[in-house]
């Protein structure tokens, strides 16, 4: 009885930390990743949330976006109002994924990469920084973007 | 990127970086006008308290033990400058040191007195006391000699990109110098206003607090204050603000 809870208890633990150290598997085409990660379906609202969350995408260090009660966005990316008239959901993915597949010496951080990194701080190590299901909630936002 | 592409990059930002070496302003030149002026109003800048009780802790005795001023006499002069000269080596030790480390290091060794430990309010009082008698003064710390592999340590580590969110210090603080991140304006990140008060701690803190945030920032790891990896970057960022005044306390968001 206790022998076979133990057991279950490790199988479970085998599954749940198998995602964190694989990520799920893209294709890159030209200059995107036109499937979505994981087969996941974004959900705009929670990407809205990631996006403002300064522990999760913490976006608008860097970005300005249409939120007129948020004070102090950053100037550093390009503005995000209206980029779904400029990329699409395929190409947006790839920024967010790993934009330095298209720039090597870019600022904007790679969302969905947990190789070649170094010194990560011991509360975000070995897991991107969005994960999948994540990503497909930010693109999803940011495709409805199209009002400059 | 062709190669004559890249060749031509590299060169750009070759010419970029000389360019930036000979510009570096004190963080002061990024703050609001308002901010400005309290910094440099003795009144109104709280830093100034700090430099106060430093003063204070300066001449007082404990027990049998010389007070610092015992060895230090009339420091306004003997002491104008010193802290321009830090971080440097230790002829005894070999070991790089700061400021901070130069006053436990007396406080040890020739009061024999327990150390304050970094960032208490002692230390940070003495600290901010003895970099105030060198305002004004140029920095004047040089990469050469025994300092020199602390000097290519330091600068490694500005120029790697670390934490999840892959970014080098040189990549804010060269790079987008001027641009906004969140409600900050970002400097050239230098030392020249530390110890510095700043309006989000509420309090004085050392250029290590500083870069702790800075760590923190890009999710890479947090090392200690004093540690030798922060010590090998104050020593580069000294290096690289060469010749421009010490404004410590400085005053900041
Ligand atoms: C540390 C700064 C920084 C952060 C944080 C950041 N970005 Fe970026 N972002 C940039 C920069 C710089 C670029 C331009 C990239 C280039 O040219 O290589 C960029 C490019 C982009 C682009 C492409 C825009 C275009 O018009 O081409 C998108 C989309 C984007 N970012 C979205 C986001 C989202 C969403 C987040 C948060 C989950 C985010 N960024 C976080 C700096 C940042
Ligand atoms: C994502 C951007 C970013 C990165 C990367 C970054 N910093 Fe900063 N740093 C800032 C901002 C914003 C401030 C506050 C505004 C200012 O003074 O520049 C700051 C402030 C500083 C200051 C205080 C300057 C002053 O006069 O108050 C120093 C020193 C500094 N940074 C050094 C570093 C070092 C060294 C690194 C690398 C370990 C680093 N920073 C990485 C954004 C960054």
């Amino acid at each position: 009885m206790r022998l076979a809870a133990i057991r279950a208890a490790l199988i479970w633990l085998a599954l749940a930390s198998a995602p964190a150290n694989a990520l799920e598997a893209y294709t890159v085409v030209g200059d995107a990743i036109p499937a979505p990660l994981g087969g996941k379906v974004g959900n705009p609202e929670r990407g809205r949330a990631l996006v403002l969350d300064r522990t999760q995408g913490n976006c608008l260090i860097c970005h300005q976006v249409p939120e007129p009660n948020e004070p102090f966005q950053g100037t550093i990316g390009p503005g995000l109002a209206g980029v779904a008239t400029r990329l699409d959901a395929g190409q947006l993915r790839l920024r967010l994924v790993d934009a330095s597949l298209l720039n090597p010496a870019t600022v904007m951080p790679p969302y969905f990469r947990i190789e070649g990194l170094r010194d990560v701080a011991p509360a975000f190590r070995d897991r991107p920084a969005l994960t999948a299901q994540e990503i497909e909630d930010v693109v999803t936002y940011l495709a409805n973007l199209r009002t400059p | 990127m062709s190669l004559a592409g890249r060749a031509l990059a590299i060169a750009l930002l070759a010419l970029a970086g000389a360019a930036a070496a000979q510009e570096v302003k004190p963080g002061s030149a990024f703050l609001s006008p308002q901010m400005q002026r309290q910094q440099e109003d003795e009144a109104r800048n709280p830093g100034w308290l700090w430099v106060e009780q430093g003063e204070e802790l300066f001449s007082r005795r404990e027990g049998a033990a010389p007070s610092c001023v015992s060895c230090h006499a009339d420091p306004r002069q003997s002491l104008r400058g010193a802290a321009a000269r830090y971080p440097q080596v230790d002829a005894a030790s070999g070991k790089l040191m700061n400021l901070e480390g130069r006053i436990e290091q007396c406080r040890a060794d020739r009061q024999k007195q327990p150390a304050f430990g970094y960032e208490s309010q002692d230390l940070l009082g003495l600290t901010a006391y003895v970099a105030s008698l060198s305002k004004g003064e140029p920095l004047a710390v040089s990469a050469d000699g025994a300092t020199k592999p602390f000097y290519e340590a330091g600068k490694a580590f500005y120029e790697r990109r670390q934490g999840q969110l892959n970014l080098a210090c040189t990549q804010c603080h060269d790079g987008l110098v001027g641009q906004k991140l969140r409600g900050d304006t970002i400097s050239y990140g230098i030392g020249t206003g530390y110890p510095a008060y700043r309006l989000e701690w509420n309090g004085l803190g050392s250029l290590h607090r500083r870069l702790r945030a800075c760590s923190l920032g890009v999710r890479a790891t947090q090392f200690d204050y004093g540690s030798d990896e922060y010590l090998a970057l104050e020593l580069y960022l000294a290096v690289r603000a060469k010749g421009l005044a010490l404004e410590a306390p400085g005053l900041r968001r």
